[in-house]
C-alpha cells in the first residue's frame, strides 16, 4: 500500500500533502493535551510496531504481496490522534531511509495509512467495545472488526488515487503518465488483496495484541483512561 | 518485576529477529512486488512501457537502503538478505524511536 514516488502526479501528491497538513497539525494539537512523558515510551512502541508489522510481507501465491500496519492499534491503544503522528513517523522513515514509499507521496501513504485507516478502524472499535469493561471479549472483537475495516478503507483510498492517474494525466495518444491501471482495476484489486487476505492479516494481529495485553494487565489502555 | 514497557521492547526485538519471515515466505510462494509498487523495467514488462512520469519521478529519491537490503548485495543469497533485513528493522526503529522522543520535546505538556 506504499505508493512509490511516479505513480502520482505532482499535482495529485500535492493535493494530499494539503489534505495532510491540517490532520497533522490538529494530531500535534491534539496529542500535546495528553501526552505526558509516562507516555511518551507507549508512543514509540506504537510507531516502532508499526515500522517493523509492516515488514511482515505476506504473499499471495503467484501474486503479489502486502502486509498489516498495525494502524487500528494503535489507534486503540494511543488514540486515533497519536495513532496519526506515530504511523507518520514510521512512513517518513520507510520513505527516506528505505525508499518504501516514494517522498513525494509521503502524503498520500500518510493520508490513507496514517489518518483513514486509523480513524475508521478506531470508529468501529469503540461502536463494538462501547462502555464495556477494559478486559472485555467486545474490545476483542472490536479490535477485529476496527482492523478489518479500517484497512480496507486504506486501501479503498489507496486504489482510488492510483486509479485517477491515468484519467487525467496522459498523452495524446493515450499512453499513462503516471500509474496506467484505471478505477476500475486498481480500486478491484487493492480492495479484493485486503478484503481477501491482508485485511484478516490486521484484524488477526490486533485482535491478538489485544487480548494478550488484556491478559497481562497492561496500563496500556491509557487512551481509556484520560478524557 | 519487569517494567511493562520493558517487555513490550522484547516483543518488539522478537519481531525484528522474526522479520526476514516477511522475505522467506513472499520467496517460497513465489509472490512478486506488491500491487502498485513495481520498478520500471517490471512496469514494461506489465503494460508494455514505461509511463514517463514514472520514468521521471521514480529515480527521484536515492534511498541509502533500498528496499531494507544493503546496496550491492541485491543478488546475494537469502541468508545474506535476511541479515540485512533484521539489521534494517533494527536501524528503523532506533530511528522511529529516536524521531518519537525528538517530536515528543515539543508535545509533552508542560
Amino acid at each position: 500500500m506504499h505508493i512509490p514516488d511516479g505513480y502520482l502526479s505532482s499535482q495529485t501528491a500535492g493535493v494530499l500533502y494539503a489534505l495532510m497538513a491540517p490532520v497533522w497539525y490538529f494530531a500535534a494539537k491534539m496529542v500535546k493535551k495528553t501526552l505526558d512523558a509516562r507516555r511518551v515510551p507507549y508512543l514509540a512502541l506504537g510507531a516502532a510496531f508499526s515500522f517493523v508489522i509492516m515488514m511482515f510481507n505476506v504473499p499471495i501465491p503467484g501474486g503479489s504481496t502486502g502486509h498489516a500496519v498495525g494502524g487500528t492499534l494503535v489507534a486503540i491503544l494511543l488514540g486515533p490522534w497519536a495513532a496519526v503522528i506515530a504511523i507518520t513517523v514510521s512512513l517518513v522513515i520507510q520513505a527516506l531511509m528505505f525508499g518504501d514509499g516514494g517522498i513525494t507521496a509521503i502524503g498520500a501513504n500518510s493520508f490513507n495509512m496514517a489518518f483513514v485507516l486509523p480513524f475508521t478502524g478506531y470508529l468501529f472499535y469503540r461502536i463494538i467495545a462501547g462502555n464495556s469493561q477494559p478486559t472485555s471479549g467486545r474490545r476483542v472483537v472490536g479490535a477485529f472488526v476496527g482492523a478489518y475495516i479500517g484497512i480496507n478503507a486504506a486501501a479503498l483510498f489507496t486504489g482510488i488515487e492510483f486509479g485517477i492517474q491515468p484519467l487525467i494525466h496522459h498523452t495524446a495518444d493515450g499512453q499513462a503518465l503516471y500509474c496506467p491501471y484505471g478505477l476500475k482495476t486498481a480500486v478491484t484489486v487493492m480492495l479484493a488483496e485486503h478484503l481477501l487476505i491482508f485485511g484478516w492479516v490486521e484484524a488477526v494481529v490486533t485482535a491478538l495484541v489485544i487480548a494478550y495485553l488484556q491478559k497481562v494487565d497492561s496500563p496500556i489502555f491509557w487512551n481509556q483512561e484520560v478524557k | 518485576m519487569m517494567k511493562p514497557t520493558t517487555k513490550l521492547w522484547i516483543g518488539i526485538a522478537v519481531l525484528i529477529i522474526l522479520s526476514p519471515l516477511g522475505l522467506i515466505i513472499p520467496e517460497q510462494f513465489k509472490a512478486g512486488s506488491a500491487w502498485g509498487e513495481w520498478g520500471c523495467e517490471e512496469m514494461r514488462l506489465l503494460v508494455g512501457y514505461i509511463p514517463r512520469g514514472l520514468e521521471k519521478l521514480s529515480s527521484l529519491w536515492n534511498a541509502p537502503v533500498p528496499d531494507y537490503a544493503f546496496k550491492g548485495w541485491e543478488n546475494a543469497g537469502l541468508s545474506t538478505l535476511s541479515f540485512a533485513y533484521i539489521a534494517s528493522a533494527g536501524v528503523g526503529i532506533t530511528l522511529v524511536t529516536a524521531c518519537v522522543y525528538l517530536i515528543s520535546i515539543f508535545l509533552t505538556k508542560k
